[in-house]
This record gives structure tokens, sequence and C-alpha cells, in this order.
């Protein structure tokens, strides 16, 4: 009896710990609602979410539309997903099926560290290396712009996206494979028609996940995107996506001022936005399992 | 094209010695297809290791001749246009080391019920749900969330503690998917058998199933130190700061950081290009320290899955 009361005690404990994250995602919402919301109180949300104009620190008449800031994070995210979603799921086919196992155990570690770099450092990188390179080679005004920070982004995003599209793929099972080979298709027939197909639904919750990364990505908008709180023009141009406008400026918003709340408001809508994006990507992986010998 | 190919070959009535060159000729260009669709892919490889390589190569090059000994060991001076990163260095491993003190229990502990506990349910998908949307969160909510309760409402300040908590709650998602993973790898016939012999679930746990996790769990906390060092939108509210002549003395002592040099040289520095040695030498002290971590950690668990197989 006491044996079973310990044991029940010490799976309690555990049930209790594994709330923790839940706790946490919970308070993070709690603590930016309440230092968001009161932006409501001194701008509406149609102009808060439309308005045009960003300046918060205007002694005047202070303006508070981020819509601007929304534009150029999806942007700046639409872009890097253009770069990053075929380099990422073509590196997990070409690791999951083609690669030797010579070439997958030093491929493999390659795109973790990429994973692991810190993003200031790409952030850096961005700004020394790539903007000088960008102004020169495509004689634009500026380098740091939109497309810099979408290619930055574009290889932070590729690890994530080639990791979760390799697991998907390497779960397809194996007798599918096998019987589109032995029904004389070519190995890369039966990628392109069987086994991407199989493992779609992953790969969808891969391109997800790393679109999802790339607009809470701070550090990189925050060093290359150029800054302007303006709509782009061009992909060219200057920006300032949501996280470097928190990043950029919470330093100098006087604590409770409006502008500060302005900028937890702002984070409020990137926290959601995100939390979307990932629980769709929860949503797609649990409602279109995996393909197996059954869905197709 | 494989439809058609197929269709002939299916069809014997449609197989005379005529066409038969004809669909030589077709597999000659499938097989020319597929060589082109390889090197493509290989390509896409390519680039992604490119890009690794000339982040990696430019630090190098350019930030080697910054790095000497008493670069390392030394404070910045003149408003830090001289002297070393040792500050730094020292903030940073405080941070992420304590941020895996935070995290550690925490997730293994998580790990541990998500594996040997919870069934399959509307409560372990919750759980679940909590964890994989934590590990979405942006690192600049967290910083704001962290200046929010640890700093404001907690009274901590800016400071080493406030710091440890919002990364070590950043680092939660990191360290629980991997204590998973290690818990996942131990064999179920260890279980079978501790509880064979009439052990507890708790002493099946306690004795057998986290020594054999042991390692793994190791190269994940190891990954998660990395992660923390490098994090630099957390801290920027909570626990680093532009510059400070004093060394962290206790746990609500503030800090300057690796990560948070690197932006403010680059950045907000008077001197942008005069301190630009500088900047690529934090740049590979950091990526030295982050890289290693990762390195060791690979390495590690490339020798565990070789002593599993033999």
């Amino acid at each position: 009896m006491h044996r079973r009361t310990r044991e029940t005690l010490i799976k309690t404990g555990f049930q209790a710990t594994a709330i923790t994250s839940l706790a946490v995602l919970t308070l993070i919402m709690v603590f930016l609602f309440m230092e968001g919301l009161p932006t409501f109180s001194f701008v509406s949300v149609k102009s808060f979410l439309f308005g045009l104009d960003w300046y918060p620190t205007d002694a005047e008449r202070p303006d508070y539309g981020v819509l601007p800031l929304i534009t150029a994070s999806a942007a700046v995210t639409a872009v890097s997903s253009v770069l990053a979603i075929p380099l990422g799921v073509m590196s997990a086919v070409y690791l999951s099926e083609i690669a030797s196992p010579r070439v997958r155990a030093v491929a493999k570690p390659v795109i973790e560290m990429l994973a692991s770099l810190p993003s200031v450092v790409i952030g850096f990188f961005g700004m020394v290396v790539m903007a000088p390179f960008l102004q020169d080679f495509l004689d634009i005004p500026v380098g740091l712009n939109l497309f810099n920070a979408a290619l930055m982004l574009a290889f932070m995003s590729v690890p994530t996206i080639a990791s979760v599209s390799e697991d998907a793929i390497y779960a397809v099972p194996r007798e599918l494979k096998e019987a589109s080979l032995a029904l004389g298709a070519t190995r890369l027939e039966t990628i392109c028609r069987v086994t991407i197909p199989a493992a779609l639904s992953g790969i969808g919750t891969a391109v997800i996940l790393g679109m999802s990364r790339a607009i809470g990505e701070t550090m990189v908008v925050l060093m290359v995107a150029g800054g302007a709180a303006v709509i782009p023009d061009s992909i060219f141009g200057p920006v300032r996506p949501m996280p470097a406008s928190i990043a950029a400026e919470m330093a100098e918003a006087p604590f409770r001022s409006n502008h500060y709340y302005a900028l937890f408001a702002i984070a409020m809508v990137l926290f959601l936005v995100t939390l979307g994006f990932n629980i769709l990507a929860d949503y797609i992986s649990h409602k279109h399992r995996q393909a197996g010998t059954a869905t197709l | 094209m494989s439809a058609q190919t197929s269709a002939v070959a299916a069809d014997p009535a449609k197989v005379p010695a005529l066409s038969l060159r004809r669909s030589c000729g077709r597999d000659a260009r499938r097989k020319a297809n597929e060589w082109i669709a390889f090197m493509l892919l290989r390509g896409a490889v390519l680039i992604v290791a490119a890009a690794l390589a000339v982040i990696v190569g430019f630090l190098i090059k350019n930030g080697l001749s910054a790095i000497s000994w008493s670069f390392l060991v030394e404070a910045p001076r003149n408003n830090m246009t001289e002297g070393g990163v040792w500050p730094c260095i020292v903030g940073t491993l405080l941070l992420s080391l304590g941020a895996m003190a935070v995290a550690l229990p925490l997730g293994v502990a998580s790990a541990i019920y998500l594996h040997e506990y919870a069934r399959p349910g509307t409560f372990m998908r919750i759980v679940r749900l909590g964890v994989n949307n934590l590990a979405g969160v942006p690192s600049v909510v967290f910083g704001l969330f962290g200046l929010a309760l640890f700093v404001t409402a907690m009274k901590l300040g800016v400071s080493l503690a406030a710091g440890w908590l919002t990364l070590g709650v950043l680092c939660l998602p990191v360290v629980i998917g991997t204590a998973e993973e290690a818990l996942r790898n131990v064999p179920a016939t260890y279980r079978e058998a501790s509880l064979a012999l009439g052990g507890t679930k708790w002493q099946t746990i306690w004795r057998v199933v986290l020594p054999s996790a042991l390692p793994g769990i190791l190269t994940g906390s190891i990954l998660g130190v990395g992660r923390a060092a490098g994090e630099t939108a957390a801290i920027m509210f909570t626990a680093a700061v532009f510059y400070t002549p004093k060394m962290p003395t206790s746990i609500f002592s503030d800090v300057m950081a690796l990560p948070y040099h690197i932006y403010v040289l680059a950045t907000a520095g008077t001197e942008i290009e005069k301190t630009r040695p500088i900047q690529y030498g934090t740049a590979l002290v950091l990526i030295a320290l982050v890289l290693g971590m990762n390195l060791a950690a690979i390495l590690l668990r490339a020798w565990l899955q070789k002593r599993q197989k033999g």
C-alpha cells in the first residue's frame, strides 16, 4: 500500500511538471495581453492593424499604425520561403532517398550546424558581407533590404524544413517504393509520384514550421532588413518587420508609456500569428496522418 | 512519360520488335532525366553546405587576426573600441549554463512523463500541443515575456536570474525533444526485465531507464546550452547590457554577453568601422563556442549509435 501511494505521488509529480510548457505558454499569452491590450485605449484596433504610419515617438501626434510592419514581415517571409522551400525539400529528398550512407553522415551534421549558427552571427554576416556585395553586384542604393534579409532568413529556415521533411520522407513505407520500382518506374519517377505524394502532409508541416521560424526571427531582420517602417515598393527596398521594431524600440520606450504598450501589442500580433502557424502545422500532421498503404 | 511507357510494356500485343527500339530511346531519356534531377538535388545540398562554409569561412578569415590571448582574457577598454571580450565570454557561459540548470530538470521530467507514463489521449495531446507551440514562440516574444514577468513583476531586474529563467523556458522544448528521443532509444526489454523482477515503475525508470538514456540526455543538454549561448533577442531586455565595468557578483548582476556585444558593436557603436575587427573576433569566438558544442554533441551521438549497434 505504502509503495503504491509513493508510485502515485511520483506519477503525479511528473504529470505536474509536464504541464510546465503549457503553463509557460499560457503565462506568455497572459503577460503579452496584460501589457499589450492597454494599447487599444488610445488607438482603435482598426487603425492599429491597418494604419499606414508608424511614428510612435512623435511628440505631438504619435501614430501607431503597424500595417507597414505586418506587410514587411509577410514580404520577408514570402521571399525567404520562395528560396528556402525548394532548397529544404530538395535537400531532404536527396538525403533520404539518394545519398549514400557516407554522404549522409557528412551532409546531415552540416545542415544541423547551419541550424545552430546563432542568428546574430547570420545577421552580422548579412550586414558586413552580403549587403556591400549586393549593393555592388546589383547596383542598388542600399544593401540592407528586404531581399538580403529574406536570403539570410532562408538559410535559417532551410535546416528546419529539411530535417522535418526528411523525417516525413523517411517514414514512407518501403513497400510503396518497392511496388513502384517493381512496376518499372525509375527512382526519380518513384520519388516524384509515390514518395513525395505519400509524405506530402509531413512536408507541408515542415514548410509551415520553417515559415513560422522566419516570421519570428528577430536578429536577422533587425540587422539586415534596413529598418524603414514603410510598405516596400520593391524587393530591394528597406523594410522593418515586426520583430525588428520590437527589438529596436523596446530599449528606448519609457516603461508603461503608450509606445511600450504598442510594442507589446505588436508582440501580441506576432505571437498569435506564429501560434496560428504552429497549430496549423500540428493540425495538418494529425489530420492527414502520414500516408500508409491505406491512403494511396 | 512513365504512364506511356508502362502502358506499352503492359500490353504485349503492342510490343513488337519495331517499338522496342523506341522504348529503348525512351528509357535513355528517362535515365537522362533522372540524372539531371539527381544533379539538381545534389546541387541543393551543396548550396546549403556552401552557405555554411562561406559564413564560417568569412568569419574565420576576418576574425582570426583579432583573436589573441589578450583579446580573450581582457575587458573592453576605451568605449569598447579596444581590449577584449572576457566579460562577454563569462556572461555567455554563465547565462547558458544557468539556463540549462533551469531547463534540464523540467525538460527531463516532462519527457519522462510523456514517454513513460502518459497514455495517448486528450491530456497528452494538450501537453504535446503546449510543447510544440512553445518551440514556435519567437525569441523576441520570450524577451518581452521575460521583461514583463521576471524583470518587472517578479522584480528581478535586468539580471542573470531573469536571463536564466527566460532562456530556461526558451530551451525547454529542445530539452524535452532530445530527452524523449533518448528515452525512446532505451529498448523496451530493459523495462520489461526490471518490471519482471518486481521493480516498480519508478524503480525501473530511476535504476534502469534513466542510466541508459543518460548519454542521450547529455547530448540534448549540450545542444540546449549551444542554443542558449547564441540567443540574443531573449536576453537583450532581461539580462544583457551594453557595457558594464563590473564582473557579475551575484545572481542579480547584469552581464555582458557575446551575441549582444556583436549586435551592439555592429549597429550602435560610436565607431562601427573602427571596431570591425573586434566584431569579427567576437563573432568568431561565439561560433567557435556554439559550433564546438554542437560538434561535441554530434560526435557523442554518433559514438552512441555505434555502441548501440555493436
